[in-house]
């Protein structure tokens, strides 16, 4: 069975107003609109196309979170993938410990393809495919806005501060998105139903002998410093003229 | 006492100038004792200009024929091969030092912190999160390996004057072949370079073609500016995706930024938050890139650059 693995996070949408709680103990999510993060639904999207060009027999995503995240499982479910697996963990996972979960998963389920996001929009962190492809030393291919599979290899394009870099590796590996690799398409309503017999198994992270450590404690939050609102002026020439006066240009 | 190792960013010719930033985050450690290792097939041109930037103890060139390309499957094993000596393992936060310092992270066992724009202490520092709309302290137990990335619009880069000593370090780690480096394209221009020049001029959806984008190149040119874009800009293919500027694409400290005919979403307000002076065109008056511009200029671009254009 040719197997694609995709990370799938629960995030807080990205057109949420990000609020930090006045004690400073975190960021506000409850009651706001939690989502699939976006660079996962273009890794499933692209999952979904390999298999279309019959490039993949199966599309397994792959989840460590709350209990409430099956509903961003169920939506992966209805977009097209075939199986999901839910690691439940109330309180948040490291990177880390995230990536050795995978690499659990990995084991059992034997992928030749691992697609995860470049980052999770929430803790920005950038870390875990890359540290799932060390554990598991095999290739990484990050930031990917092309992906072409041709026996026993992938050529990646990777969005670097350059321009685009083109890398080959060998399977298995781990690929992550870059916004640019593809546009997620819209679940239609016929698949919620479907999606809704697909299997969804729930795994507790103890179960895949990982335990969790915190090595990075948040000690407090804070908003950003906000900027002053400055002044609106009238023509192209006054603006010149502001930013002459200030020595911004000559 | 903390002994902090730096991985170098370059081309096989020059050093980055991400690298010399981190330096600049290195010193904030109280009694940081600071090493650059190069990895390259010859390192001596980059372990040179390392040794040049101040405050740095030594240089470690470690050389070898596959790392010509900066690959981080073959880069990160030797790092971790020469890291046991140290507590901290710094990189710079651009695509090249998001790509190999978690791998080098996860070779060591250790986590990652992510972006760090101030270090308060050995074990204490600050990063953004959610796009930058927080910022988390965070800290780790004293002892515990820190790798870390660094926001390189948060410092300056370290002043030259240095004088390290340059030494070769053998390494014996097995290089994994299953990673192959085939082309990249850059685009070449005599523009200044995105993440350091002092001004620069973005363009948005709004120009609504890669010709309109040349009257952006015109007027940047006539005042010395590099050129940026928004993300929708580049997905529509006016721009080269190294332009963009935001969350995911590059974070821009400029002295003076004019966004044009860009709506000032949050993703791309993340790219400009330390940049001096934000000048925004908008024809929207109620335009959110308004909320942080320091000159607003309320109109239709394709009247105001060609008047920018003479007056400048
Ligand atoms: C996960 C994620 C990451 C993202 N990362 C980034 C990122 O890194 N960088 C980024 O930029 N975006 C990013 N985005 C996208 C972001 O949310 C916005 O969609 C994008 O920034 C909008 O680009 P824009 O301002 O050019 O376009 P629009 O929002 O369409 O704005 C165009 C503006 O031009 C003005 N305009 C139109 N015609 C004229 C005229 N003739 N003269 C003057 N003004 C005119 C309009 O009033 C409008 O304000 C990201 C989104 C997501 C979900
Ligand atoms: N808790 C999680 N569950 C599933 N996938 C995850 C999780 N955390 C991270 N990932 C995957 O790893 C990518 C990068 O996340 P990060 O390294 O946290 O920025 C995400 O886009 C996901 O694909």
């Amino acid at each position: 069975m040719k197997r694609i693995l995709v990370g799938i996070k629960r995030v807080v949408d990205y057109n949420v107003r990000i609020r930090v709680k006045p004690d400073g103990s975190g960021v506000v999510t409850d009651g706001v609109k939690m989502s699939i993060n976006p660079f996962d639904e273009i890794a499933l999207e692209e999952a979904i196309r390999i298999k279309e060009r019959g490039g993949a027999d199966e599309i397994v995503v792959v989840t460590i979170g709350p209990a409430d995240t099956q509903q961003q499982l169920r939506t992966a479910l209805a977009m097209g993938a075939d199986r999901a697996l839910l690691v439940e963990s109330a309180a948040p996972v490291e990177a880390l410990d995230v990536a050795k979960v995978f690499l659990k998963i990995v084991e059992k389920e034997q992928p030749f393809l691992v697609i995860l996001g470049k980052q999770a929009i929430d803790d920005d962190n950038n870390q875990t495919g890359q540290m799932l492809a060390a554990l598991w030393d095999r290739p990484q291919a990050t930031f990917a806005s092309k992906v072409e599979l041709a026996d026993g290899k992938v050529s990646v394009t990777r969005e670097v501060d350059a321009g685009l870099e083109t890398l080959e590796i060998d399977l298995p590996a781990v690929v992550t998105t870059d916004l640019r690799l593809n546009e997620p398409r819209y679940v239609k309503l016929p698949d919620i139903m479907k999606a809704k017999k697909k299997p969804l198994e729930t795994l507790a992270l103890a179960a895949l002998g990982v335990e969790p450590r915190r090595r990075v404690k948040a000690v407090k939050f804070e908003p950003p410093a906000q900027r002053q609102k400055g002044v609106i002026v009238k023509t192209a020439q006054e603006l010149v003229e502001a930013l002459k006066k200030k020595g911004l240009v000559a | 006492m903390s002994k902090v190792l730096i991985v170098a960013e370059h081309d096989g010719a020059h050093l980055n100038l991400g690298t010399a930033k981190c330096v600049t985050c290195a010193q904030a450690i109280p009694g940081a004792e600071i090493t650059i290792a190069v990895c390259a097939a010859d390192a001596s041109a980059v372990a040179a200009q390392a040794a040049k930037l101040q405050h740095v103890a030594k240089v470690l060139k470690i050389e070898n024929a596959a790392n010509a390309h900066a690959l981080a499957a073959v880069i990160a094993p030797q790092i971790a091969a020469v890291a046991a000596p140290y507590s901290h393992v710094f990189g710079p936060s651009t695509t090249f030092g998001k790509d190999v310092m978690p791998r080098i992270a996860a070779l060591l066992d250790t986590a990652q912190i992510s972006d760090v724009m101030a270090a308060e202490s050995a074990t204490r520092f600050r990063r953004p999160i959610y796009a930058g709309n927080s910022i988390v302290t965070v800290e780790v137990d004293a002892g515990t390996k820190v790798v870390a990335t660094v926001r390189t619009a948060s410092f300056e880069a370290a002043a030259e004057g240095g004088s390290a000593v340059v030494e070769t370090a053998s390494v014996s780690a097995t290089l994994p072949t299953h990673t192959r480096f085939v082309s990249v394209s850059a685009a070449k221009s005599d523009r200044p370079d995105l993440q350091t020049a002092k001004r620069v001029i973005s363009g948005g959806r709004a120009l609504g073609s890669a010709e309109n984008f040349n009257l952006l190149y015109k007027l940047a040119d006539k005042v010395g500016a590099a050129v940026g874009a928004s993300r929708a800009a580049v997905d529509a293919g006016y721009a080269p995706n190294d332009l963009q500027v935001g969350q995911t694409g590059k974070i821009i400290a400029p002295e003076l930024y004019i966004a044009i005919g860009i709506s000032g979403a949050i993703q791309h307000l993340t790219g400009i938050k330390d940049a001096r002076t934000i000048v925004a065109i908008n024809k929207d008056a109620e335009a959110p890139i308004f909320e942080v511009a320091d000159y607003g200029l309320v109109g239709d671009l394709f009247t105001i650059i060609p008047e920018l254009e003479k007056l400048l």
